[in-house]
């Protein structure tokens, strides 16, 4: 297999170039490099709740990597993963705020559903636009990521604003019933479970289902294919749809497995590095769990270098951007 | 006063592509002063042989003389450097800056700080010699189509190029424009330049041409003065003369006309965007048994017919029946189930998807037929598709890797084998044999016509005036989207389809 060899070399080159970058920044802010990379390994492989932060991380990143994956393989391109997510997140809150009384089994699944159809509208829309040939969906995804946060944040600043403590734009926590379960005392949860669900459904649909025939398709020849009867722009919409339904779940996990209500400042921007994940992954799914919990990893040395290296949450931002640059770089030979 | 020097002499070029030789030993000489017009069909040479000339091409073998003394043309910029210039058909023009700018980008000596004025009144005093007025300072996106072609001139001019090339100039133009540009030939010459232009319209090429050549098939068929040239000369000299010698040979008896036609297109009217053509008011039909073919020099809406035919454009007006109801507004997966296939010409870009396997390409387009719950029924599909190649007498090729490893004419036969495996009632044929070397180009004949013999109506759209002699049983004449003719089999001659197709000749009813 030398071109799976090819591809790790690449891959293993484009980690190392990019922490060698990232530890000079960290020598410029005076810190040790070695050492930060070492509390961070400590930190998150080698200690229990370390790693159950890191399943808890790599839940959304896996949905918002699933968003990107399924329309890429149409040729569309869906940089509104954060957006979506949002969305999803606003959906299901919704849906539990307005039932406040109703049992966990009827609760639960609504939201659910509700998770997936916030993103999935809110993708519909690009989808649309596209499919009637009035604008591309890269900037349409991208743009509605600045307004789904002001939705979001209009509800947690005014209609849905908690009473008890109005220091916090945030709603009152949702009812109990409405909580994903969570696993061994740690903070995974269920959305884990659906995450993992999500990648396999991804899987089965693209490779074995004669609609992931026609996705596949389009993305190979969109001519041919709308020639042979393959209802392109149907396909379009239904695919960015279907995708931004998998962000909306990731929102919708963060809104009723993690913070137990809805705030504005939902993600740290899981919906883009869930982007850098699907194509650093080329969508395929093995690849996109490995990458989920590589990233996962990063992000988390965030945390570790806050607490150990008093260096603040964002630096990891730049190891990021250095790891998106020098992917990009990649791609534009 | 230098009216008859030559200044460009090509002495044995020529140039293959592929299987095509688009250039067989060609000679061919420009005169300063002179209006030189290159006419032929599409495919017949002529780009080529101007893409040699400007140095977008290498010949594979001859020699190019520029005033008695060969060079050697690497790229436009050599060509540029020896003052030949081109007009393309699609302009090359920064559509936000203005003629000014456009024109100064072009020029190879341009200052650090061009000076603008001075530029500015050479492009006027150009413009008032030859015709060609242009406000310097109008942005480009405003200016209409014939004066950004003047624009793409004066840019040739300004830095002084003495030989032009037009590229199908009138292609874009409106009547009074083409008057207009005629009007500039006639001063640019006089001038002592050397003006090169293609065309395949042959009203054009009396009007305006001093000198005519004709190409036909990679070779130039003929070459004379413009006052020895009639239309009936240049026709025979375009389409030749074999054709009457083909028209009756294959009589292959059509069907009784009694049962109604497969697919029939009543005052089909189509909305064109961009750059196409309208269809208008257009009516035909093709019956069961029957080859209907259609006619017409490239861009006189054979594509815009077949899209419509095949269900990739809606009809503005009108109305379509397929198979006796009315299929209007029937998507392509309707009409491919009710028993409609393609044959286009470049099957890679229309019919496959490169990397799909050859076994999910043969499933492409196949409809509902091998639904299987969510998936397909994949031994019943590859059964279907194995019993079509050996009905074809076409070999299976490996199902597993990507189709684009085929060569190409396996994929082809892929592609044929899939259209063919449904026996389909209607085969919409685009082009079929283009690029296609002979012999697979005469069994692909031999296939449309066993299809017919099984009763199924051929609708072949082709460029190709020999094949579509020995093919149609009936054969439309396409004109600026109009049926501009219709002929039985053999009841036709080059000349006369040939006047229709290049519009020299009024139909015979309206």
């Amino acid at each position: 297999m030398p071109e799976r060899a090819q591809a790790v070399a690449r891959f293993g080159a484009v980690s190392v170039l990019a922490l060698a970058v990232f530890a000079a920044v960290l020598l410029a802010a005076g810190k040790n490099p070695l050492q930060a990379y070492a509390d961070t390994f400590r930190h998150a492989l080698a200690s229990a709740y370390g790693f159950s932060e890191l399943l808890v991380r790599m839940t959304p990143l896996l949905l918002a990597a699933v968003a990107v994956a399924l329309p890429s393989r149409l040729g569309l391109i869906n940089v509104g993963g954060e957006g979506q997510l949002y969305m999803g997140a606003f959906a299901a809150a919704a849906a539990a705020l307005c039932l406040p009384g109703a049992p966990a089994w009827i609760l639960l699944p609504f939201a659910l559903l509700m998770g997936f159809l916030g993103g999935a509208l809110w993708a519909a829309i690009p989808g649309l636009l596209r499919a009637a040939g009035l604008v591309n969906e890269t900037v349409t995804t991208l743009l509605l990521n600045y307004v789904a946060p002001l939705i979001v944040g209009y509800f947690v600043f005014g209609p849905w604003r908690t009473a008890e403590n109005s220091a916090y734009p945030q709603t009152a926590p949702f009812p109990q019933a409405a909580l994903l379960p969570t696993f061994f005392g740690t903070r995974v949860h269920a959305g884990l479970l659906i995450a993992l669900a999500a990648l396999a459904v991804y899987w089965l649909v693209m490779e074995k289902t004669r609609w992931g025939l026609d996705m596949r398709a389009i993305g190979g020849n969109a001519e041919a294919a709308q020639r042979l009867g393959i209802p392109v722009r149907w396909w379009i919409v239904a695919a960015l749809a279907i995708g931004g339904g998998f962000a909306g779940l990731a929102g919708m996990g963060e809104a009723m497995g993690i913070a137990g209500r809805l705030r504005q400042s939902l993600s740290p921007g899981y919906g883009f590095t869930g982007f850098l994940i699907a194509w650093l992954a080329g969508g395929r799914p093995l690849v996109i769990l490995f990458m989920a919990f590589l990233f996962a990893i990063i992000t988390s040395a965030g945390d570790t270098l806050q607490i150990s290296q008093g260096l603040p949450y964002a630096v990891v931002n730049i190891l990021l951007a250095t790891i998106l640059f020098v992917v990009l770089a990649r791609r534009a030979r | 006063m230098e009216a008859s020097t030559v200044c460009v002499e090509m002495r044995g070029v020529s140039k293959r592509y592929g299987a095509v030789q688009a250039n067989d030993c060609i000679d061919f000489r420009l005169v300063a002063g002179e209006v030189h017009a290159l006419l032929g069909e599409n495919g017949a040479g002529k780009t080529t042989l101007s893409k040699i000339l400007y140095g977008f091409a290498r010949p594979d073998a001859g020699e190019i003389l520029l005033d008695g003394k060969p060079v050697e043309l690497r790229s436009p910029r050599d060509a540029r450097a020896h003052r030949i210039g081109m007009v393309f058909q699609s302009f090359m023009l920064i559509r936000a800056l203005s003629v000014l700018e456009n024109i100064e980008l072009f020029l190879a000596d341009l200052p650090a700080v061009p000076r603008q004025n001075e530029i500015a009144d050479r492009i006027r005093a150009f413009g008032e010699r030859f015709g060609l007025a242009v406000d310097p300072d109008a942005a480009v996106a405003q200016l209409p189509v014939g004066d950004q072609q003047k624009v793409e001139l004066l840019k040739l001019l300004l830095a002084d190029a003495r030989i032009l090339i037009f590229d199908e100039p009138t292609r874009v133009l409106a009547p009074h424009e083409v008057e207009g540009l005629f009007r500039v030939f006639a001063a640019l010459k006089t001038e002592g330049y050397a003006i090169l232009f293609i065309t395949h319209k042959l009203r054009e090429v009396l009007r305006c041409a001093d000198r005519i050549t004709v190409m036909r098939k990679g070779r130039i068929t003929g070459s004379l003065a413009a006052r020895e040239a009639t239309l009936e000369r240049l026709v025979a000299m375009m389409f030749g003369e074999a054709v009457h010698a083909a028209a009756g040979e294959t009589a292959a008896a059509p069907r009784a006309a009694d049962s109604p036609p497969i697919v029939e297109l009543r005052r089909a009217t189509s909305r064109p965007s961009g750059s196409e053509i309208a269809l208008k008011d257009l009516d035909l039909s093709v019956g069961a048994g029957e080859i209907v073919g259609v006619a017409g020099v490239s861009g006189s809406g054979q594509k815009e017919l077949g899209d419509l035919v095949l269900g990739l454009r809606p009809l503005a007006a009108g109305m379509k029946r397929f198979r006796g109801a009315d299929a209007s507004s029937w998507s392509i997966a309707r009409l491919r189930e009710s028993g409609l296939a393609c044959i286009p010409e470049e099957p890679l870009a229309m019919a496959a998807v490169p990397g799909l396997s050859v076994r999910e390409n043969l499933a492409l387009g196949t409809g509902r037929r091998y639904h299987k719950g969510a998936s397909l029924d994949w031994p019943r599909l590859e059964a279907a598709m194995a019993r079509s190649f050996e009905a074809l007498a076409f070999p299976l090729p490996p199902l597993a890797p990507p189709i684009a490893t085929l060569s190409g004419g396996n994929l082809q036969r892929t592609v044929i084998a899939r259209e063919m495996a449904h026996d389909p009632k209607l085969i919409l044929a685009l082009y079929p044999t283009r690029g296609l070397d002979v012999r697979s180009a005469a069994s692909l004949r031999e296939l449309l016509r066993r299809s017919r013999a099984g009763g199924s109506g051929v609708l072949l759209i082709s460029e190709d005036l020999e094949e579509l002699a020995e093919m149609a049983d009936r054969l439309l004449v396409l004109f600026q989207g109009a049926v501009v003719g219709e002929f039985g089999r053999g009841a036709w001659t080059a000349e006369e389809v040939g006047l229709l197709m290049t519009g020299a000749k009024e139909p015979p009813r309206a």
